[in-house]
């Protein structure tokens, strides 16, 4: 049985830092954008009916081989360059032996010892200051399939009775960026690993190479971690978790990483080297396959391709490609949009500044960009613990309700139930406002009878105003709004009070 | 016993435990008699290509491909994929347009 | 034979041509004519795996139709053709020798298939092969040995004995065959044939089932010199499904076969590889060998001997990189995709695991099995600088042997392999003897250089077929075709006639 159902002791974080200091390492898998696969010539659309994108090639018969496409290959290199990488003069793909049925040929092309990228970093902005990572290599490999487990009680791999195999996906390019250990982060090694992932995403977002979606893996992150005691300045045993599916994943599972470390290590046990399972629902990583020396991947250089040799000018052309570097567009932007300090860092560690700028790309005011990404739907994304990037709601349905706000057709208040309307796939802005009913009334014949209404109800305060403190108005305002269920527009029936008792 | 030239009488024993181990990471499922068969004739072949080892220094370069070929590439374009029939045709086990596999054993990858 | 029946299987393959060209026959009576002669011998020499007569003769009746349009598709255009099991065929069974992929179907053509196809050539069927051209005397495949025309007790060579055996029977006037170690020249030697491997990427690999990707190479298997060259022009050049295919047009190899039956060699510096010859060689293949050279001189070449030290490792680099590459190759043979699903007995609800293990122990001979083993032994991590990473860096060794080689001569010769036929059963279960025929052929793989193994007449000692190999620089196919074309007729000067004629009747061959 699993450890899913076992009791696991953990540490609280702070303990686990008194006595530990944790090393962290990622490794990013980045599923390329590009038209076709990366060693044939079969389309990379998702969702596909199954086995309907495969050739000889990808499906790994017999007899067929692989080509180099020409645009992962530069895709690999424009991720190398924005991360400051070295560009190999020469490199081969190897073959990583090891038998799977999700891998057509029970090898996976990809690079071994010859990554085409290597000896790079990253600048992290983490609440204002600077952490930067090191990049050991970027390297170019190809997809898996993907089965369907059939039978069983959960539907996952486990238990079930067989499974069912598509390989669609087989093949599609991936780059897999892998920093150095990551040491010094402290408390921060939650955030640091957050924050280094959504602004690699951002990255990728920028230099236009993937989809870039960490909700349908065409980014996906796994977590290294280890503890050394405090101030050893060594490396403990480490842990590889897999399927951390989502910015926020990243930091919990950080976290949870080094407080069941800590408790494990604190109790006098040791590592087990493994690669675990995040869950996204309950938080916790489960052990998955033991990580042993026995496990040879016997690679070896692909006989079935040649050596990439990248000219250097070749290498330039692509430099000349590369997008504006993330922290000086970033120190641009905040001038742009007039943010405070503390209103970018709170951007920044939202993982929303693509989202905000492409809200006041779409027409939006920076402020009021801001202000629905950070207040509103930062904290629905927090409450449904989902990506803010995977609500349902575009930068373009932003600036949609935003304008509707300034156009006085619905008011903030309204434009929260529109957001609602959003996150459950009701249609655009637009649709929504109108299949709720949501629109401000101004008409004078419903309002005055409220209006009516509420002075019929609130004699005192009518009075108070017919004496001349206008200031009292605000109380019938509210009893108007109130019976008008917040869709009344409250200039005109501050007017017509005002008219009618004065 | 005929000699492979240029091989060495140096010994190069491959045990019955190790053949297993190599059956087991190539997913053969050898039987005992197998194993004996196949161990001493591994060993012998070893012992033949085992003098190898001292050949080449560390000045001499690996040869991977028989003709210094790089940089062959194929454009990003899309090509015709095989039907979903003709690429199930060969498929001992299929349903719902997939290939039927046996309940696979350890992760999700 | 009688004279007043044409019997068109004794033709060459470019004799046939101009029989069709000159509407003297038509190409589905000469697949026919094949396809009787497979009926009536193929009982006995089991050249083939299997025969596809419908198929045949359709591509044949529409050959026809090309010839009557006066659209012929090219010069070979009607001409049959058997193809090695190891090259898919869109639709045609392709097993490799191997019980792993009974009963498979390609959904696709190998590029040298397609090229066959689009030139013409109607396909007979596929020729038996050693499993996965494991082997050197097509005795490794599951279907059962195939026998050499003569003497069918003995072997056809390997691991194309299939394809050479059908040439050498007259049941094809033409076979496509592929060379990792010697898997053309070799059966092309023990059987009286010719066989050529190209230059490393000079003929396409898609769709050739892998033995050794960095060393397999697809090529002719006919009776003469000038039909190997008409064949290498219809299935070389690039293609750009191969990586390791080669951007470059091929030279005139037709013209250059021409040229050599001239027989002159004057101005040929021919050289003699020191260390392919002697010890362990048969003296009757020497003698033929020697024989060989003696004439090269008579003709005008200039013979000089040349020393290739590191050939001696050339066998060991091969037995480290063939069953490296091999046991990556063959790991996509899981029972999951395609092939053979076996179930494991004993085990309830066996896993995905179980039913590959099951699968792979009762789908691959013991000869695969060996070589799987041994190449995942030469990848692991503790050993691969040792033995991959060595064997390496020896063909490197090789490559510069055969450099400095070429400084010094045009091409250079040797006897194709160490004996004649032997006895079926003989070396069956001692592989290191079974390597050894491959001495002499394997380090043309190993440096990617072009090769063809030429009749060299009948061994004294048991009146049996020996070879002699000719090796080019790479890309200098033209020379092998030169200098092997000028062997030719010399030495059918010589003996009066094709060292075919020479083979013994089999049975069934109308009176």
């Amino acid at each position: 049985m699993s450890q899913t159902t076992t009791a696991v002791s953990l540490l609280s974080f702070e303990e686990a830092l008194e006595k530990f200091d944790p090393a962290l390492g990622l490794e990013v898998h980045v599923e390329l954008n590009t038209a076709s696969k990366m060693f044939c010539g079969c389309p990379t659309g998702f969702g596909a009916e199954p086995n309907t994108q495969v050739c000889p090639t990808c499906l790994g018969l017999p007899g067929a081989m692989p080509v180099v496409n020409r645009k992962a290959v530069e895709s690999a290199m424009r991720i190398g360059l924005a991360l400051n990488c070295e560009i190999a003069e020469w490199c081969r793909f190897a073959r990583k032996n090891y038998f799977y049925t999700d891998m057509p040929k029970n090898f996976q092309t990809s690079q071994y010892d010859e990554p085409i990228c290597f000896e790079g970093y990253l600048d992290v902005d983490v609440d204002g200051e600077m952490f930067r990572v090191e990049i050991e290599r970027a390297h170019m490999e190809e997809d898996t399939g993907k089965s369907l487990h059939v039978g069983g009680a959960t539907g996952r791999i486990h238990g079930a009775d067989y499974s069912l195999v598509d390989y669609n996906r087989a093949g599609i390019p991936l780059i897999e960026i892998v920093t150095k250990p990551i040491m010094g982060t402290r408390e921060q090694a939650p955030l640091i690993a957050k924050a280094y992932v959504a602004q690699l995403r951002e990255l990728i977002v920028a230099l236009g190479v993937s989809d870039a979606r960490m909700d349908q893996g065409s980014i996906r992150a796994d977590v290294n971690l280890s503890l050394a005691p405090a101030g050893s300045g060594t490396l403990g045993t480490r842990t590889e978790t897999k399927n951390v599916n989502s910015l926020r994943s990243v930091e919990r599972a950080v976290r949870y990483e080094m407080q069941r470390h800590a408790a494990i290590l604190d109790g006098g046990d040791s590592i087990l080297q493994e690669t675990r399972h995040w869950h996204e629902d309950t938080g916790i990583t489960t052990s998955g396959r033991e990580k042993s020396d026995a496990e040879d991947y016997r690679y070896f250089p692909e006989p079935d391709l040649v050596p990439v040799a990248p000219s250097r000018e070749w290498v330039d052309e692509l430099r000349g490609t590369l997008p504006e570097n993330p922290t000086v567009k970033r120190a641009r932007l905040q001038a742009e949009w007039g943010f405070s300090d503390l209103e970018m860092r709170d951007t920044v560690g939202a993982g929303a500044m693509g989202l905000v700028e492409e809200t006041i790309a779409a027409g939006a005011s920076p402020q009021s960009a801001r202000k629905w990404w950070l207040s509103e739907l930062a904290r629905r994304a927090n409450d449904t613990e989902t990506d803010i990037a995977a609500l349902g709601v575009s930068p373009a349905d932003v600036a949609a309700v935003q304008a509707l706000v300034e156009s006085g057709a619905i008011n903030d208040k309204l434009a929260r139930q529109v957001f609602d309307g959003l996150v459950a796939g009701e249609g655009s802005p637009e649709e929504i406002v109108a299949a709720r009913g949501l629109a401000i009334v101004s008409d004078d014949g419903a309002l005055g009878a409220a209006v009516d209404n509420a002075i019929a109800a609130n004699p005192d305060v009518a009075d108070k105003i017919r004496d001349g403190k206008v200031a009292a108005a605000g109380a019938l305002i509210g009893a108007v709004m109130k019976e008008m269920r917040g869709q009344a527009d409250a200039s005109r029936v501050r007017e017509l009070i005002l008219e009618k008792l004065t | 016993m005929p000699e492979i030239p240029g091989s060495s009488s140096a010994r190069v024993e491959i045990t019955r435990d190790e053949v297993a181990h190599l059956a087991d990471l190539a997913r053969i499922d050898l039987s005992d008699a197998e194993l004996d068969h196949l161990a001493p004739q591994l060993s012998v072949i070893l012992e033949s290509v085992a003098s190898i080892s001292g050949v080449a220094g560390d000045e001499v370069p690996p040869t991977s491909h028989a003709l210094p070929l790089t940089n062959v590439f194929r454009e990003d374009v899309v090509v015709p994929c095989l039907t979903a029939a003709q690429a199930l045709s060969g498929a001992p086990a299929q349903e719902q347009q997939r290939f039927s596999v046996p309940r696979i054993l350890g992760d999700e990858q | 034979m009688s004279a007043a029946v044409t019997d068109w299987t004794r033709r060459t393959a470019a004799q046939l041509a101009d029989a069709l060209a000159a509407g003297e026959v038509t190409s589905v009576q000469l697949t026919q004519a094949h396809l009787d002669r497979i009926a009536a011998v193929d009982g006995d020499v089991h050249a083939f795996l299997h025969v596809d007569a419908a198929g045949a003769l359709a591509q044949a009746a529409a050959s026809d139709a090309r010839r009557a349009a006066g659209t012929p598709a090219s010069a070979l255009d009607g001409v049959p053709i058997a193809v090695k099991d190891v090259l898919a065929t869109s639709g045609l069974p392709t097993t490799c020798g191997s019980r792993i992929l009974e009963g498979w179907l390609p959904p696709y053509d190998a590029t040298v298939v397609a090229r066959l196809k689009a030139a013409g050539l109607p396909i007979l069927g596929k020729t038996n092969m050693d499993e996965f051209a494991m082997g050197s005397s097509t005795e490794h495949s599951a279907y059962g040995p195939t026998h050499n025309p003569w003497d069918l007790d003995r072997i056809p060579g390997g691991s194309g004995g299939g394809s050479a055996a059908a040439v050498a029977a007259f049941e094809a006037p033409l076979a496509l065959g592929t060379d990792t170690g010697g898997s053309i020249r070799q059966p092309g030697a023990v059987t009286g044939t010719v066989g050529v491997k190209p230059t490393y990427g000079g003929v396409s690999r898609y769709g050739l089932v892998a033995l050794a990707n960095s060393l397999d190479q697809a090529g002719p298997v006919t009776r003469t010199v000038l039909d190997s060259a008409l064949l290498h022009e219809v299935i070389g050049g690039h293609d750009p499904l191969d990586s390791t295919s080669i951007d470059e047009p091929l030279p005139d190899l037709v013209a250059a076969a021409r040229l050599g039956a001239a027989g002159d060699m004057t101005g040929v510096r021919v050289g003699v590889v020191t260390e392919l010859g002697g010890e362990g060689y048969q003296p009757g293949v020497l003698a033929r060998f020697q024989e060989s050279v003696d004439l090269l001189v008579e003709a005008g070449a200039e013979v000089v001997e040349v020393s290739c030290p590191h050939f001696v490792h050339a066998l060991a680099a091969y037995y480290l990189i063939l069953p490296a590459e091999a046991s990556s190759n063959l790991a996509k043979f899981d029972a999951m995709r395609y092939g053979l699903r076996v179930l494991p007995e004993h085990i309830d609800n066996p896993s995905a695991e179980d039913v590959m293990r099951a699968t792979r122990d009762a789908g691959f001979g013991d000869e695969v099995k060996r070589r799987i083993i041994l190449g995942t032994y030469a990848l692991s991590s503790g050993y691969y600088d040792a033995y991959y990473g060595q064997a390496q860096k020896v063909r490197t060794l090789i490559s510069r042997d055969f450099a400095a080689a070429f400084e010094q001569a045009d091409v250079l010769v040797s006897p194709t392999a160490p004996t004649t036929a032997f006895k079926l059963g003989e070396k069956l279960d001692d592989p290191i003897a079974m390597y050894l025929n491959d001495l002499a052929t394997i380090p043309a793989n190993l440096a990617g250089v072009p090769g063809i193994s030429v009749p060299s007449g009948l061994a004294d000692e048991d009146g049996l077929p020996a070879g002699i190999q000719v090796l080019a620089p790479a890309q200098a196919d033209d020379r092998l075709y030169r200098v092997g074309a000028a062997l030719e007729a010399l030495l059918e000067k010589k003996w009066g006639g094709p060292i075919l004629d020479r083979a013994p009747e089999l049975n069934g061959v109308s009176a």
